[in-house]
């Protein structure tokens, strides 16, 4: 260290040109420079960490793992209701299914009680009505044949008059009616 | 360093000048406390590390920044790798191994712009991060558990003859330990550096500049790579290390 006099700062560790003399690493004259201010930064960047940086950084990690935590706890409280509230859902669905059936079958049979009584009620008048009808059939069918027996008697009366025999009336009225038996 | 190369019309090769210790105000000689390029990169690094970790998390917010993020990140991986190695009882040596992570990092990462100043691959500063940590973990061991400390180098599963020279393997490997821990940094950290110097060397030449410039592409791509692994690696070594003054029993 005793030139000083060219450019460079030329020690036991630097030639004239400024260039190292074996390792740079090596020289003694350099080393409790780099020691000193080693020293230096790792006590500055301790206190640092230690001081600021690392507590504050840690709470705010332990802060998100709470709040991730919480709201993980508060998704898996949400999913419970949801499936209470499904499961409410399908039985107020299976509730209403069954009442609605229940009803559907109620009609269907007050329906079906109606439809036989207007049935029976139909089926009743119109027996009465076929009833009706046969007996005036009947009547009819009998006033036909009185009516075919006054004629009959009238033609056989006229008939036996043309032929000219006489004829009374008892032996005709009795020809007639054994004749329309027959 | 590329200028000088040119001026002396030919290929010379300085590739360790890159660790050339300088004042930064003026020339003059190198004292303990002059601040020098190492103060300016080591003082970029607690920049980037306050940054990150102090500006980045200042909105402490639950859903966090880009910044945030990756403060949050490396605290992680830091936390989860000092857990996982010393168990429980090793948090609360946390901030002490994330200094030394960050530091680590962010002084490699910051070595790899253009003409900066690595203060990671200095013998001198890797040897007081590494000889502190065996220390500091040799003295915890012996508070913590008294000459049971001992029991690290005494294999109780081992045959009875056998203990003696592996005790004596083991003290040797256990002196060495710091030695690896503190080289295996520099080393990786100034070779790297030294090769793309020595590629980018070899660029002047018209002839063979291409290829010269991809192997400093190849090699800086590789760097990157090693920047990260070796302050992990550094870091999991201190864990390991921490383990066994915690619990020497193996």
């Amino acid at each position: 260290m005793a030139t000083d006099t060219t450019e460079h700062a030329a020690g036991a560790c630097v030639d004239a040109g400024g260039s190292a003399i074996g390792m740079p690493q090596l020289c003694a004259d350099w080393m409790p420079n780099q020691i000193f201010w080693l020293v230096v930064s790792l006590i500055v960047i301790y206190f640092v960490l230690s001081r600021i940086a690392l507590p504050r950084i840690g709470a705010v990690l332990a802060e998100r793992s709470g709040t991730i935590t919480n709201d993980i706890a508060k998704a898996e409280d949400l999913k419970i209701q949801a499936t209470e509230a499904e499961a409410a859902y399908e039985k107020a669905l299976a509730d209403a299914r069954a009442e609605a059936s229940k009803i559907v079958a109620e009609a269907r049979a007050a329906i079906q009680s109606d439809l036989d009584a207007e049935l029976a009620k139909a089926d009743e008048k119109i027996s009465a009505q076929t009833a009706e009808s046969e007996k005036a059939i009947a009547d009819i069918r009998a006033s036909a044949a009185d009516s075919i027996k006054v004629v009959a008697k009238d033609v056989t009366k006229a008939l036996v008059g043309a032929m000219g025999g006489t004829a009374d009336a008892k032996t005709v009225t009795a020809a007639v009616t054994a004749k329309m038996k027959g | 360093m590329a200028t000088d190369a040119k001026a002396e019309g030919g290929l010379v090769f300085h590739p360790l000048d890159q660790f050339i210790v300088k004042p930064l105000f003026g020339d003059g000689p190198v004292h303990w406390y002059t601040p020098t390029n190492v103060t300016l990169w080591m003082g970029l690094a607690i920049f980037c590390i306050i940054g990150i970790f102090v500006m980045g998390s200042r909105g402490r917010a639950t859903i966090p920044t880009r910044l945030q993020s990756i403060g949050e990140l490396i605290y992680g991986f830091i936390y989860k790798m000092v857990e996982d190695v010393t168990g429980k009882d090793g948090v609360k040596y946390f901030p002490y191994i994330m200094t030394l992570f960050v530091f680590i990092l962010f002084a490699n990462y910051l070595a790899l712009l253009p003409m900066s100043y690595s203060a990671t691959s200095m013998i001198a500063v890797t040897a007081i991060l590494g000889f502190g940590v065996f220390i500091c973990v040799t003295i915890l061991g012996f508070v913590l558990n008294g000459a049971a400390f001992l029991g690290l180098f005494w294999m109780k599963d081992a045959p009875l003859v056998l203990r003696p020279i592996i005790a004596v393997i083991e003290v040797i490997s256990y002196f060495v330990r710091p030695v690896s821990h503190s080289i295996r940094l520099a080393g990786n950290i100034m070779a790297g550096h030294a090769v793309i110097k020595v590629f980018a060397g070899f660029a002047a030449l018209t002839l063979v500049s291409p290829v010269a410039i991809l192997g400093i592409t190849a090699i800086y791509g590789l760097e990157v790579l090693v920047a990260g692994i070796q302050a992990y690696v550094f870091t999991i070594l201190t864990c390991v290390y921490l383990k066994d003054a915690l619990h020497p029993a193996h």
